[in-house]
């Protein structure tokens, strides 16, 4: 009985580490996404956000606003993921 | 012509001035002449790790602020030679550190010495800014752990746009990463993170593993940079670091966990 719970503790005890690196990949990418971007793009997300959930309720973090340089001009890409109920569709 | 190191992270106490403290030491054992700044205003403590504290009586905002002449401020490290500290200031204001001034005090330096070691303040405020501003080399000191990896990741964000090499388009600042407090039998058991998830998050060149010891407690207890403890694991972890620094190339050690035999298990925890 000792030992099976020894393994079992170990088992659970296992793993800590990793949950950890995935959840810093998440929260690193996340972070790099929006640096070096304009500093208005904090701002214009949450604006656009307020204005959709006039309409709709929708998780802080289903927009996505991102700059993106293709040769001599940037693309403001807007994402937003609207709740299930309605479809799912994307929004661009 | 100095060269320029600032040691920076974004969580505090992850070791930034144990690690500016052995750094300078090292780089001043291996012959060079170097000062080590402690950009830290206000909570001053690199003067007390390097065991000088009862030598300053003048100090960085001293300077900056013509109350005293450079030469005056900085104090000859009792040890080596060739080794100089440039203490902060505990009780002035914090804004005193200005731009100008920093740049000024630099620029003096950078005749005289071959490596100007900066000991930034913790975070991404005006003071580690001012730390890492004029920086060529970065070591960015990290912990593995998640909060001290994130903010890490934030200060290289900092590194690449933020400084003057960034402004001028110059070649960027090198950035070289430090682990620190790393305890190879708990990444071996999974509940710390190893070496490789590190470096994989941060993307960044590993410039040394400095191993969870009590020497470095002890070797701050006493004011002695740990790096002068020869004897100790952390004492040599640095002693790698700073000579990968000067581009030698040296296996990582301490970080794989000795197997322990029988007595190990029963006595040593």
């Amino acid at each position: 009985m000792v030992i099976g719970k020894y393994f079992r503790e170990r088992k659970s005890r296992q793993g800590s580490a990793s949950l950890a690196k995935e959840r810093l990949q998440i929260i690193v990418s996340h972070e790099r996404a929006e640096r070096g971007g304009p500093d208005y793009l904090p701002m214009l997300r949450e604006e656009l956000l307020q204005v959709v959930r006039r309409y709709v309720t929708v998780d802080p973090d289903a927009v996505r606003v991102e700059v993106e340089r293709e040769g001599s001009h940037e693309v403001l890409e807007l994402n937003i993921t609207l709740p299930e109920h309605c479809e799912s569709e994307e929004q661009r | 012509m100095a060269r320029i190191v600032v040691v920076t992270s974004g969580k505090g106490g992850v070791g930034k001035t144990t690690t500016a403290a052995s750094f300078a030491a090292g780089l001043a054992k291996s012959g060079f002449k170097t000062v080590v700044i402690d950009f830290d205003v206000g909570l001053r403590n690199l003067d007390l790790v390097m065991g000088c504290e009862r030598r300053v009586v003048f100090d960085f905002i001293n300077v900056i602020t013509g109350d005293a002449r450079l030469h005056q401020a900085l104090i000859k490290d009792k040890r080596l030679d060739n080794l100089f500290i440039l203490p902060a200031s505990q009780t002035r204001d914090k804004d005193a550190l200005t731009e100008e001034g920093v740049e000024q005090v630099l620029n003096e330096l950078r005749e005289d010495y071959d490596y100007i070691i900066c000991d930034s303040p913790a975070g991404i405020e005006r003071g580690s800014h001012l730390a890492a501003y004029h920086a060529d080399d970065a070591l960015v000191v990290t912990n593995p752990e998640v909060s001290s990896v994130r903010d890490s990741d934030r200060v290289l964000g900092l590194l690449a746009s933020r400084t003057l090499r960034a402004e001028q388009g110059r070649e960027p600042v090198k950035e070289h990463l430090l682990l620190s407090r790393y305890d190879p039998h708990r990444v071996k058991k999974g509940d710390m993170l190893s070496v490789d998830d590190v470096c994989e998050i941060l993307a960044i060149d590993l410039l040394g593993v400095i191993p969870e010891s009590e020497d470095v407690l002890n070797a701050s207890n006493s004011g002695l940079p740990v790096i002068l403890e020869q004897e100790t694991d952390a004492g040599q972890a640095y002693l790698d670091a700073v000579a990968r620094y000067q581009g030698e190339e040296r296996p990582h050690r301490f970080i794989n966990a000795e197997r322990k035999g029988l007595f190990g298990r029963m006595f040593g925890g």
